[in-house]
Formats: C-alpha cells, structure tokens, sequence
C-alpha cells in the first residue's frame, strides 16, 4: 500500500502542473500557431489563408521597423547591462563600507515595474518636461537631448531605461558568483605575482561563466517580452519609429482586430526566441556536462 | 408646468404599462469622464422611470480597447450584454457574425428613417436592417483658436489653408506655437483628413477613404495633401510625440499655442475651463473647409438576448435614446450635436449650432463625409494601415511625399 503510493504520489502531484503546461502553454501555442494560418480578424474564425499572414507581415514596414527595433534593443540591453552590472558587483566587492546599503540602492530599481520605470522615464527625457528643460533652467541653453521625440533616437531611450531597470539586478547576480568563487585560488594568482585586473579577467570572470549564462538568457527574454516598457515610455512613437514586436501583435489582434496577423507575428516572435536561445542553451548545457 | 405635467402623466403611463414586463439592460461603454458619465447618468434614470433597471457595464480608457476586449470574451461565451458602444464599421463586423438584434420595428414605430438623415441610419444598418442606434453626431473638422493670442500676435484667425500658414508664420515670429497637437496616431490623422477634405473635396475624400480608388489615393493631388501636412509639422512644437489631445487644447486655452485642429469634444475642455464660446475661444471649420462637415458618430449597438422581458427593455432602450428628450440632454453634456435634424436647438451654443447648420446643409450637398480617422470611413484594417502611413511619414523629417502616396495605395490594397 504504501509502496504504490510512494511510486504514484510524485506523479499525482506533478499531473495538474503537467497538465497546465501543456494546454495553457503547448496548447495555446499550437492554437496561435493554427490561427495565423487562418483569415481571422476581428474573433477567430476558421477559414483557411495557409502563409499569407505570414506574407502580409513580411510585406508591412511596421512589422520589418518593430524588429529592427528589437535587435538595436535588445543587443544594447543585454551588453550594457551585463558589462554594467558586472562592473558595478566587482566594485562592490572590493569590501567597501556599507556595501549593504549600497547594494539596495543598485538593486531597487528591480522592485519597480516597467510601467513605472516607464513613465518616469518618460517625464525625465520628455525635452520640455525634464531633463532638458532644467539644464536650460540653469542656464545651460544649448544643452540638448530630445531622443525621445526623435524620430531616429527614440528606441534608445527604451535602452536606457530598461539598463536603469535591470542593471542592478545583474549586479545582484554576479556578486552572488563573486562571493561563491574560492579565495584561495585569488590568493595563489596573487602570490604568484598577478596584478588584480588580470587576476579578474583571467581567472575570476572566466569562472563567472555559468553567471553570465544565466544574465543573458533572463536579460534576453525581458528584451523579447518588452511590451509595458515601450507602452509606457513611448507607445511605439514618435510615429511607429520605436515599436517592438510585442507591442504590433497586441495591436494588430486586439485592438485592430487582425488576428490572423496578429497571431502570425506571435509566432515569429516564438520562431525568433527559439532560433536565438535553442542553440545557446544547447551549447552551453552541453560544455557543462563535459 | 402644463408640459411638465404632459411628461409626467406620459411618464406615469408608459412606466405603468411597462411595468408587466419590465426587463433589464446592461450597458457597456466606456463614457467614464466628467460630462460623459453625467450623460449616461441621464439615461439611466430615463430608462428606469420606465420601470426597467439598468446594469452599467462600464470599462473604463477612452479609445475603449480594453471594453472590447472584454466585449469578445462575453460575446463569445454567449452572454453579450444588451447593448455595448460600438461605432462606425465595427457594427457592421459584429452584426456580420450574427451577433445583433434587429430593431426594425423600433425604427419603424418611432420614425427614425425620417428624422435622422440616410448617411448616419447606414452605419446603424446591416443589410438594411437597423442593428444599432446613433447617440450624437460629432463634427472632426474644427479648428479651435485663443483670438487673444491671435490679437497679441497681429494675425488674422485663418479660414483658408493659405491664410493658416500666414497666421502661423505670425504666431511663430511672436514666440507662439502656432498650432497646438499630440503626436499620436489618431491625432495625426484627425489633421490629415482636415488637410484631405480641403485639398481633395469632398468627393476625392470619398473616393480615397471610402472607396479606396487607387488613382485618387496615389494621385498628385495626394501628394499635396502630404505636402502641406509636412509642412504643417513646422508650426507643431518639438515635444509633441505621445500627448494627450486634451493636453494639446489646454496649450490653447492658456494661450500658449494659438489653435488646434480636433473634433468638437474639445469644446468640453474649454467649458470646463470656464471659457466662453465665441469670446475666449473661437471654433471655426478646419483651414478650407467652410460647409464640409467629417462626421463621427458614437452608437448603442443591440445584441441579441434570449430573455422576452430584457428584449423589451432593451426595445426601450433603443427608443429612449433616439427621444428629443435625451437627445437634447445628452449632447449638451458631450459636446456634439443631436442626430436628429428636427429638434429645438435653442439651448445649444454657436458652435453647436454652427454645426448642427453645417449637418443639415451638407447631407443635401454631398459634403457630409465620414471621419477616416475616428473609424467611420472604412474597416479597422484599412484605417490601421492608413494611420501608419500617415503617422510615420508625419514624423520622419525625410519623409518624401511622392513614396509616400505610392505606400499609401499599396497597403491600402494590401489591407482591404
């Protein structure tokens, strides 16, 4: 009696998570999948259109500007706030005072959400609002700085504002490997007559790898999902010029009332997030087996 | 008091009658705000001195996206509520896939083929059928302007394209941003179909934004329609991308921009700011477009339900809406004007009897031509296309208007 528990307990347990993933993930997917095969505009329906959604998409400059954006975006994000962040944990670990409080301050942006980050960034680099205003307030009259309503500038503002967010959550990240990382091994390099800048890049960020595995992959799907950040700051204006992804397919399903479009560009993003990170995370889980 | 009397007993009689089968309504729609929650208080309390009790179903967040959304889910679990705020071509789509009630005998009953002109019944209509009941008429080819900014500037407030650049210039030189704006889609476009109407007519804009005809889409008539809208961009100040309209108008009430192009809801803004209509600030038709009228219309579309006493309600509903009474009442609060041309004007402003004049002269004229921009026009897939196109080329400084109109067409055709 007990045995057969034991053997069917963990799998009983399992089975409703299983059984969630599979319809609310596997299977919306697939049912986003079938929709963009399909004429539906304003509800589902199920006439059949085969590709051309999918040739509609390739054709629609809003779709081909929103992922130009995310590529300028997302490579951005992930390098400056991995390069930031690990800055900022090494010289945090260097035992200075109240590197408690420190830490905090770096880390708080995180608790916020995007939305909030958003509109206050919003406020910040709006030229006539911010910024810019107060610079020419104090007298510095040439100061400029209006990439938000530019036309060309405006998808770095998101750059900045999501760095803001979640550098200091990578900082958290790779000072936690930081403080994981034998001291010993330091203090031979150190006898041995290395200098601290090669200790770090020779010896310590090296053993940081898994670190940075993990930094980019969660920094790499906040990129992809980006959707309240860019609603927030600029709705994907001026005109469509700093749209994403996330932000045409709500657009074109819901408020639009093209489905069909609006699940085929979802299924791009999907096909674009598995091209990216399937081969990434098989190269990296099979070195670590190795 | 002889009439108040007359209403009352009328009142009495018709809650008495109705009182036997008195049902429910539930209403969706998204008039939250300041005079627009007012204006469905009136209705409610119309409806319920008939003996019918009232659901709100309010969503709020002005465009009403987030109500439609949850307007689909309720619609396809087969629980609709009786009547939602749906406009323009979205009826047409609802009633296509069977999810609207037929109001023929209520139209028939209270004659509103007779006194509401053709060109709105047809965006209630599917296939002939009455499926939806038109609330206000508002006009989108205003232009608001602050005369005192105006005087202090030297410049004449314009009535032609021509005559708006001049007073621009004018009001530029005197450290004024001529023309107040937000850079949102909607509100780029609003002004293109100002600029449209005027440059094309009334027939080309039809053509264009109606019947999507290629040669008038891609035409060098359209080229200068893109022209001048650029050149328009100009007199707009640099931090306009992402503003509120009513942000926009409140830069002209204070006088720090001269005037704006917007439908006749801004007018509530001004009221509500204590001004007076014709002294501190002036509406005039948009540059060029004196006796043209762009009309957006906001409706009840009635769903089908299951339940006899909700139907009658709902019957009622249909009908209250389209009375004098509430006619009257409702649009005082919003701004617009009532859909039907027989009634007694004498409690509305100038501008809305300017308005209400223009109605009544261009539905017999040819002049009376749906909004593009507010989704009277054409289907959401055209217009979505239309409005990247324009708001795109709106804010890209090397924005050429010739490829312009040769997109404009292509993903015209593409989205039809």
């Amino acid at each position: 009696m007990f045995n057969t528990l034991q053997k069917w307990l963990p799998k009983i347990i399992l089975s409703p998570s299983i059984f969630l993933v599979t319809v609310c993930i596997y299977g919306y997917v697939a049912w986003t999948g079938y929709l963009s095969l399909t004429h539906s505009r304003f509800l589902p329906n199920f006439k059949w259109a085969g590709l051309l959604q999918y040739n509609k998409l390739m054709e629609n400059d809003r779709w081909v500007t929103s992922c130009i954006n995310l590529l300028i975006f997302g490579v951005l994000f992930i390098i400056i706030s991995i390069i930031l962040g690990t800055l900022l944990a090494i010289l945090l670990d260097q035992n200075i005072r109240q590197e408690g409080a420190i830490r905090t301050i770096y880390l708080y942006p995180m608790a916020l959400s995007f939305i909030v980050t958003g509109t206050a960034w919003k406020w910040i680099l709006n030229p006539g609002l911010g910024l810019e205003k107060m610079m020419h307030d104090w007298g510095w009259t040439s100061f400029e700085f209006n990439w938000l309503v530019s036309n060309d500038m405006s998808v770095y503002t998101l750059v900045i504002a999501a760095v803001w967010q979640s550098s200091g959550f990578v900082m958290a990240m790779f000072l936690a490997g930081l403080r994981g990382i034998d001291s010993s091994i330091v203090k031979a390099a150190q006898i041995d007559g290395a200098s601290m800048p090669t200790i770090y890049w020779k010896i310590i960020l090296p053993c940081l790898r898994p670190v940075f595995f993990s930094a980019v992959i969660i920094t790499s799907h906040i990129a992809i999902k980006s959707f309240d950040l860019v609603t927030a700051l600029t709705s994907g204006g001026p005109g469509y010029s700093s749209d994403l992804p996330a932000l045409f397919m709500y657009t074109h399903a819901f408020t639009r009332g093209q489905m069909g479009l609006g699940a085929a560009s979802a299924m791009m993003m999907l096909a674009g997030v598995l091209a990216i990170l399937v081969p990434y995370l098989y190269s990296e889980l099979r070195n670590r087996e190795q | 008091m002889r009439k108040f009397a007359t209403l009352a007993s009328t009142l009495a009689l018709t809650s008495a009658i109705n009182l036997a089968y008195a049902g429910e309504v539930e209403v969706l729609h998204w008039w939250t705000s300041g005079g627009e929650a007012k204006s469905v208080g009136v209705l409610k309390e119309m409806l319920e001195a008939q003996g019918h009790s009232w659901k709100d179903f309010a969503v709020a967040g002005g465009g009403g996206e987030s109500a439609m959304t949850v307007l689909k889910t309720r619609a396809i679990s087969g629980n609709p509520p009786a009547a939602a705020q749906i406009k323009g071509h979205d009826i047409q789509e609802w009633a296509d896939l069977g999810f609207l009630s037929n109001l023929n005998d209520v139209a028939k009953a209270e004659k509103w083929d007779e006194v509401v002109p053709a060109v709105v019944t047809n965006v209630m209509k599917f296939n002939g059928d009455y499926v939806a009941v038109p609330v206000n008429v508002h006009r989108v080819n205003w232009l608001w302007a602050n005369p005192a900014v105006f005087e202090k500037a030297g410049a004449k407030i314009p009535t032609t394209m021509d005559e708006f650049f001049v007073s621009a210039e004018k009001l530029k030189a005197a450290g004024i941003i001529p023309l107040a704006h937000g850079g949102q889609a909607w509100q780029d476009a609003t002004v293109f179909e100002a600029i449209a109407l005027d440059i094309l007519g009334s027939e080309d804009y039809n053509k264009a934004f109606v019947m999507h005809d290629d040669a008038v889409l891609s035409g060098d008539k359209m080229v200068e329609v893109f022209t001048v809208f650029k050149k328009m961009r100009n007199y707009i100040d640099s931090d306009s991308p992402g503003r509120d309209w009513n942000i926009a108008t409140s830069m002209v009430i204070n006088g720090q921009a001269g005037m704006q192009i917007m439908g006749d809801w801004a007018k509530g803004e001004f009221i509500a700011a204590g001004k007076v209509p014709g002294k501190d600030f002036v509406c005039l038709p948009a540059p060029g477009t004196d006796g043209q009228f762009t009309f957006n219309i906001d409706s009840f579309a009635m769903f089908e339900l299951s339940n006899a006493d909700n139907v009658t309600a709902q019957k009622s509903l249909a009908k209250t809406i389209l009375t004098p009474e509430f006619q009257e009442v409702f649009n005082l609060n919003k701004g617009s004007i009532p859909v039907r041309t027989d009634m007694d004007m004498s409690k509305f402003d100038s501008c809305a009897l300017d308005s209400m004049a223009t109605f009544k002269a261009s539905n017999t004229s040819g002049d009376l031509v749906p909004s593009m921009a507010h989704g009277l026009a054409t289907t959401g897939y055209v217009q979505g296309a239309i409005y990247d196109v324009v708001t795109n080329f709106f804010n890209d400084p090397d924005g050429d208007p010739k490829e312009t109109v040769t997109k404009l067409a292509r993903v015209v055709k593409a989205a039809k």
